[in-house]
C-alpha cells in the first residue's frame, strides 16, 4: 500500500535519512523504533508530506504521491505535543479536518470519533483545560475523522507518564485494529513497540536495520545495534571460525562463519553443572525484579553475561560466588555489522 | 539563646522594610501628590467646588475624536505592516535576519524630537527627497507637501511603534509550535483559509496586546504632533500643552488631564488584561524558519526587508547627511556654531551646554532610577504579601500617565509650600526617574525572580550573611537585568521630552528642548544647527541602545 523507496533526506547537508526502503501493507500497524535523532521522525515527515526527500520515491497504493502536497493527501497524522489547535474546543479541534474537506456530515462523524475514542460529553470544554490523556484522545480522535487513507503517529505517547502510557497502548491497537487502518507509528520505546506493532522497522542513522515481527525481532535481532538498543548486551566477538565452529572467548559455538560477532541471547542462558561447554564465571550483580532475578556473570576474560533466572528457581546463586551457565544453541545468534555505523 | 543577635535581626529586618518602603514614598510624594493637585484644580479652581469649568471641557470634543482617530490609524497601519513582516521573520531564514531584528528597536529608544528632526530632513519642505526631486525634476516648488499634514504623523508613529508590534507578535509567533500549522496542513487546511482559521487566530491575543501598546503610544503622541503637526491638529497631549503654558488656562488643562489620565488608565487596565490572557505556551522558539526557496519566496523576502530598511534608516541617514549639509555643499558649520551663544538667540545659552546638562540629568536620573528600581523589583519579588500585588500595576502607572501630564502636575503641585522646588533643576531628574523606574522594574524583575530559591539558603548555610548573600549571590545574578535598566534610564533621561518642557529652566535646557526651539525658529542655520544637535543626541542614544541589545538576554526587558 505504501511503499517507500530509496528515501534521502538531509539537513544542512547533514544526512538525515540514508536510503530508505520500505513497505507497509494494507491494514498493517507498522511500528518505526529507534534512538532519538535516527531520522523516524523525518521518515514520518517525509510520508506526511510535511519535508521533501531529495531522492527517492513515495507510492501510495502505486502511484508517486512526492509532488502532492500535504493538505491534499489525505493522511492523518498525530505530534508528539498533540499539537491541538488552542483556540478550539474540542469538538471543533476533531471537525477542524471535515471542514477543510467542507463535509457534509461533519457534525455526525464528529460525534462518531468522539465516542470511538471514549470521550462523550466533552464536546465544548476548552483544550486548555484537559489532561494529557484527554489531548491524547482528542489528538487522535482529529487525525481520525476525515477518514485517512493512511494514519501516522508520531511518538503519541510521549508525553504521559508510563502507567498511563502502557494503558493506552493497549486500547490504542484495538482502535485501530477496529477501523482496520494502515497506520505507522514512531517510539523509542520498544516496550511499546512490542505491544502496538504488527511489524518493527528498527532505524539507527539514517537507515533501517531490522524489519520484522515484534518476537521475531526480539528472538532474533540482526545486528549488533538491534541487538544493544534492545538491551542484549550479550555480545562476543569471534576470534576465529573454522568449519561452522566460531572461537570467542567463551568458548566455541556452532554457528555460520560470515558472523563477526555473537549473541548469547539471554533468552538461552540456564545455570548448569560444571563441566563441557559451561562458561564459569563470578556473580557480580543479583537484582531482584519481582518475577526474576537478574543476575550478572563475569568471566575470567572480563566479558559479562546477563541473564534471568524465574524468582521461583529452587536455587539462585548469591553474589560473589562462582556459577557455571550453559547457551541453548538455537540461541546462539550471528550479528551483523550495523548498517548505519 | 543569643539575645545581642536576635536583636540585631529584628534591627535588620526594620531597617529592610524601611528600605523597601523608599519607592513607595518616593511614588506619593511625586507622583500622587501632583497628580491630587491636578484633580483639584479642574475640580475645585478658585479654592471652591466649581463644577461649571468641567463644561467648558465640551469644547474639546473635537481635539479627543482626532486624538483617538490619528491612535486607531496608527495602529491599524502599523499592524499592517508589522504582521506580514514578523509572518517573513518567523518563516524565512535570510542573512542579517537577527541583526535587522535587533535593529529595528533602535527607533525605539530614539527620542521624539530626533525622530521629528529626522523626518523633517527625509520629507520636509527642504528635506533631502524634495531636494532631489526639484533638482531632478527641474521643479521650482517642493512636489512634496507633507509637514504639517496628518500623513507625516502617521507615518512617524508607524516608525515609532513598527519596532515594538514587530518584536511582540514575532516574539510570540516563535513560541507557538510549528506542529499546529502542519497538524493544520495534514488536515486540509491550505493557503488563505490556514491564515484565517489557524494562523490569524492563534496569533491573536498578542496581536490584540500589541493593538493595545500602540495605541496608547499614538495616543499620549506629544512631540511628533507638537513639531510636525502645526498648529491645525493637536491631541489631548498637545492641547494641555496649549492651554497651561499658552493660555494659562489652569482648569481647562487639568480637566483635560483628568481626561487624559483616565482613559490611559483604561487601556493600561485592558492591556495588562490582555498581557494576562496572553496564553504563553513557551516550548522554547522553535526552530521553523527556513531558507527562501523560488523567486516568489524570494521576492517577498527582500520586499520586506526594504521596506524596513527605508522605513528605519532613510530618515536617520537624511538627519546625518543634513546636519552635514550646507548651501554650499558639505560643511561642519552647523555643529561649530553650537558653541556659539549669538545675541539674538532665543536660547539663552550657547546650543552646546545643554548636552552637559542633559549628561548630567541623566547621570542622576540613572543613579535615582536604579536605586529606587531595584527597591522597588525587591519589594514586588520577594515582600508576597496580599497588598503588594497591587504595587505592581501601582508603579507602572507614571509609564501609562502622560509626560506632560506630569510635567503639568509638577509645576502646579511642586511650586509652592509645603514643596517649593519649581526653581530647583531636582525636578527634572526626577520626573524622568518616575518615568524611568517602570523599566527598570521589568528588566530587573525577571532576573531576581529566576534566582532559584535554594541559591540564598545554600549561601546562608554556607555562613554567608544576608547583606554578604545579596552582595555576592544575588547582585551578580541580577546585574545584567541591573545594566540593561540603568541603561534605559539613562536614555530615557536623554531623551525625555514632554515633562521636561514643562519643568525645565529657561537658562538649564536639556538636549531636546534646544532641538526643539530650534526646529520652531525659521533660517537655515537654525534647522541646521537642530539637526546636528539631533544627530548628538541620536549617537548618544544608538550607543545605549547598543549597551541594551548586548546585554539584553531573551525575556528582560521585554515589555
Amino acid at each position: 500500500m505504501l511503499d517507500i523507496q530509496g528515501v534521502v533526506r538531509a539537513f544542512e547537508r547533514l544526512p538525515v535519512l540514508r536510503g530508505i526502503d520500505l513497505h507497509v501493507k494494507r491494514g498493517e500497524i507498522l511500528c518505526l523504533l529507534g534512538p532519538s535523532g535516527c531520522g523516524k521522525t523525518t521518515l514520518l515527515r517525509v510520508i506526511a508530506g510535511l519535508e521533501r526527500a531529495e531522492a527517492g520515491d513515495v507510492r501510495f497504493e502505486g502511484q508517486s504521491i512526492v509532488d502532492i502536497p500535504a493538505h491534499r493527501r489525505d493522511f492523518g497524522l498525530m505530534f508528539q505535543d498533540f499539537a491541538l489547535f488552542p483556540h478550539m474546543n474540542v469538538a471543533e479541534n476533531v471537525g477542524f479536518g471535515l471542514k477543510m474537506r467542507r463535509s457534509t456530515e461533519t457534525q455526525q462523524r464528529v460525534r462518531e470519533v468522539i465516542q470511538l475514542v471514549g470521550l462523550e460529553g466533552f464536546e465544548q470544554r476548552d483544550v486548555g483545560q484537559l489532561s494529557g490523556g484527554e489531548k491524547q484522545r482528542v489528538a487522535l480522535a482529529r487525525s481520525l475523522a476525515p477518514r485517512p487513507r493512511l494514519l501516522m503517529l508520531d511518538e503519541p505517547l510521549g508525553s504521559l507518564d508510563a502507567a498511563l502510557r502502557g494503558r493506552l497502548v493497549v486500547e490504542l491497537r484495538h482502535i485501530l485494529k477496529r477501523i482496520g487502518l494502515t497506520t505507522v507509528y514512531v517510539t523509542h520505546d520498544q516496550q511499546e513497540a512490542f505491544a502496538i506493532a504488527d511489524r518493527i522497522a528498527v532505524m539507527n542513522a539514517g537507515v533501517i536495520e531490522q524489519i520484522d515481527m515484534p518476537e521475531l525481532l526480539y528472538r532474533q535481532p540482526a545486528t549488533t545495534f538491534v541487538a544493544s538498543f534492545l538491551g542484549l548486551n550479550n555480545i562476543v566477538e569471534v576470534r576465529e571460525c573454522v568449519e561452522g565452529q566460531a572461537h570467542t572467548l567463551l568458548g566455541s559455538f556452532a554457528i555460520s562463519c560470515l558472523a563477526k560477532t555473537i549473541l548469547l541471547h539471554p533468552l538461552g542462558i540456564r545455570l548448569a553443572e560444571p563441566g563441557d561447554g559451561s562458561i564459569e564465571g563470578q556473580v557480580t550483580e543479583r537484582v531482584f525484579l519481582g518475577d526474576a532475578y537478574r543476575l550478572s556473570l563475569v568471566h575470567h576474560t572480563g566479558v559479562t553475561l546477563t541473564f534471568k533466572i524465574a524468582a521461583s528457581a529452587p536455587h539462585i546463586p548469591e553474589e560473589g560466588v562462582t556459577a557455571q551457565v550453559s547457551v541453548e544453541p538455537d540461541m546462539v545468534i550471528p550479528l551483523a555489522e550495523s548498517a548505519g555505523g | 539563646m543569643d539575645t545581642a543577635g536576635t536583636s540585631l535581626d529584628q534591627a535588620g529586618r526594620i531597617l529592610r522594610r524601611g528600605l523597601l518602603l523608599v519607592p513607595l514614598f518616593f511614588l506619593a510624594l511625586f507622583f500622587f501628590y501632583p497628580l491630587a493637585a491636578i484633580v483639584s484644580i479642574s475640580l475645585a479652581p478658585e479654592g471652591q467646588p466649581d463644577l461649571t469649568r468641567l463644561g467648558e471641557l465640551a469644547a474639546f470634543s473635537n481635539t479627543l475624536w482626532f486624538t483617538i482617530g490619528q491612535a486607531l490609524l496608527s495602529t491599524f497601519l502599523t499592524l499592517a505592516l508589522a504582521i506580514p513582516t514578523a509572518y517573513v521573520f518567523v518563516r524565512y531564514r535570510f542573512p542579517g535576519k537577527s541583526l535587522l531584528l535587533s535593529l529595528s528597536t533602535l527607533a525605539f529608544v530614539l527620542p521624539t524630537v530626533v525622530v521629528a528632526a529626522a523626518f523633517r530632513a527625509l520629507i520636509g519642505e527642504r528635506g533631502l527627497v524634495n531636494d532631489a526631486l526639484m533638482s531632478l525634476l527641474n521643479l521650482d516648488r517642493p512636489p512634496i507637501q507633507l509637514e504639517r499634514t496628518l500623513a507625516i504623523i502617521l507615518i512617524v508613529h508607524v516608525f515609532y511603534n513598527f519596532a515594538v508590534a514587530l518584536r511582540m507578535i514575532t516574539g510570540f509567533w516563535m513560541n507557538q509550535s510549528p506542529r499546529i500549522e502542519e497538524a493544520a496542513r495534514v488536515l486540509g487546511a491550505h493557503g488563505w483559509r490556514l491564515w484565517w482559521e489557524i494562523r490569524l487566530p492563534i496569533v491573536r491575543p498578542v496581536i490584540m496586546a500589541s493593538a493595545v501598546l500602540v495605541f496608547i503610544f499614538a495616543f499620549t503622541s506629544f512631540g511628533i504632533v507638537l513639531i510636525l503637526g502645526g498648529p491645525r491638529f493637536a491631541t489631548l497631549e498637545v492641547e494641555i500643552y496649549h492651554q497651561a503654558v499658552n493660555l494659562f488656562d489652569l482648569p481647562v488643562a487639568a480637566g483635560l488631564s483628568l481626561a487624559q489620565i483616565g482613559l490611559m488608565f483604561a487601556m493600561m487596565v485592558v492591556y495588562t488584561r490582555l498581557q494576562r490572557q496572553t496564553p504563553l505556551d513557551l516550548q522554547g522558539a522553535h526552530v521553523v524558519a527556513r531558507t527562501p526557496r523560488g523567486f516568489r519566496q524570494w521576492a517577498i523576502v527582500v520586499g520586506v526587508v526594504a521596506i524596513m530598511v527605508v522605513l528605519l534608516f532613510a530618515p536617520l541617514l537624511a538627519l546625518v547627511l543634513r546636519s552635514l549639509s550646507g548651501p554650499d555643499g558639505f560643511t561642519l558649520r552647523y555643529y561649530q556654531e553650537l558653541s556659539v551663544n549669538t545675541r539674538s538667540s532665543v536660547l539663552f545659552v550657547p546650543p552646546i551646554q545643554s548636552i552637559g546638562n542633559s549628561l548630567v540629568f541623566a547621570a542622576a536620573t540613572t543613579v535615582l532610577a536604579v536605586t529606587l528600581g531595584v527597591l522597588t523589583a525587591y519589594l514586588l519579588g520577594r515582600e508576597t504579601s496580599r497588598w503588594t500585588r497591587w504595587l505592581d500595576p501601582l508603579f507602572m502607572l507614571p509609564l501609562a500617565t502622560s509626560a506632560v501630564t506630569l510635567g503639568f502636575g509638577f509645576i502646579i503641585a511642586l511650586d509652592k509650600p509645603p514643596l517649593n522646588l519649581r526653581t530647583s533643576p531636582v525636578l527634572i531628574p526626577i520626573a524622568h526617574t518616575l518615568v524611568a523606574i517602570p523599566f527598570v522594574v521589568r528588566s530587573v524583575l525577571p532576573a531576581l525572580n529566576s534566582i532559584a530559591p535554594n541559591l540564598p539558603d545554600a549561601g546562608r548555610v554556607l555562613g554567608a550573611a544576608p547583606w554578604q548573600v545579596w552582595r555576592w549571590i544575588e547582585l551578580p545574578l541580577i546585574s545584567r537585568g541591573l545594566i540593561v535598566g540603568a541603561t534605559f534610564a539613562f536614555t530615557i533621561s536623554m531623551g525625555e521630552f514632554g515633562a521636561s518642557l514643562f519643568i525645565a529652566r529657561p537658562n538649564i535646557p536639556t538636549m531636546p528642548i534646544i532641538i526643539y526651539r530650534l526646529l520652531s525658529q525659521p533660517g537655515a542655520l537654525n534647522v541646521g544647527q537642530a539637526m546636528a544637535m539631533s544627530v548628538l543626541l541620536m549617537a548618544v542614544c544608538a550607543a545605549s541602545f547598543l549597551v541594551i541589545e548586548r546585554i539584553r538576554t531573551a525575556g528582560i526587558g521585554e515589555f
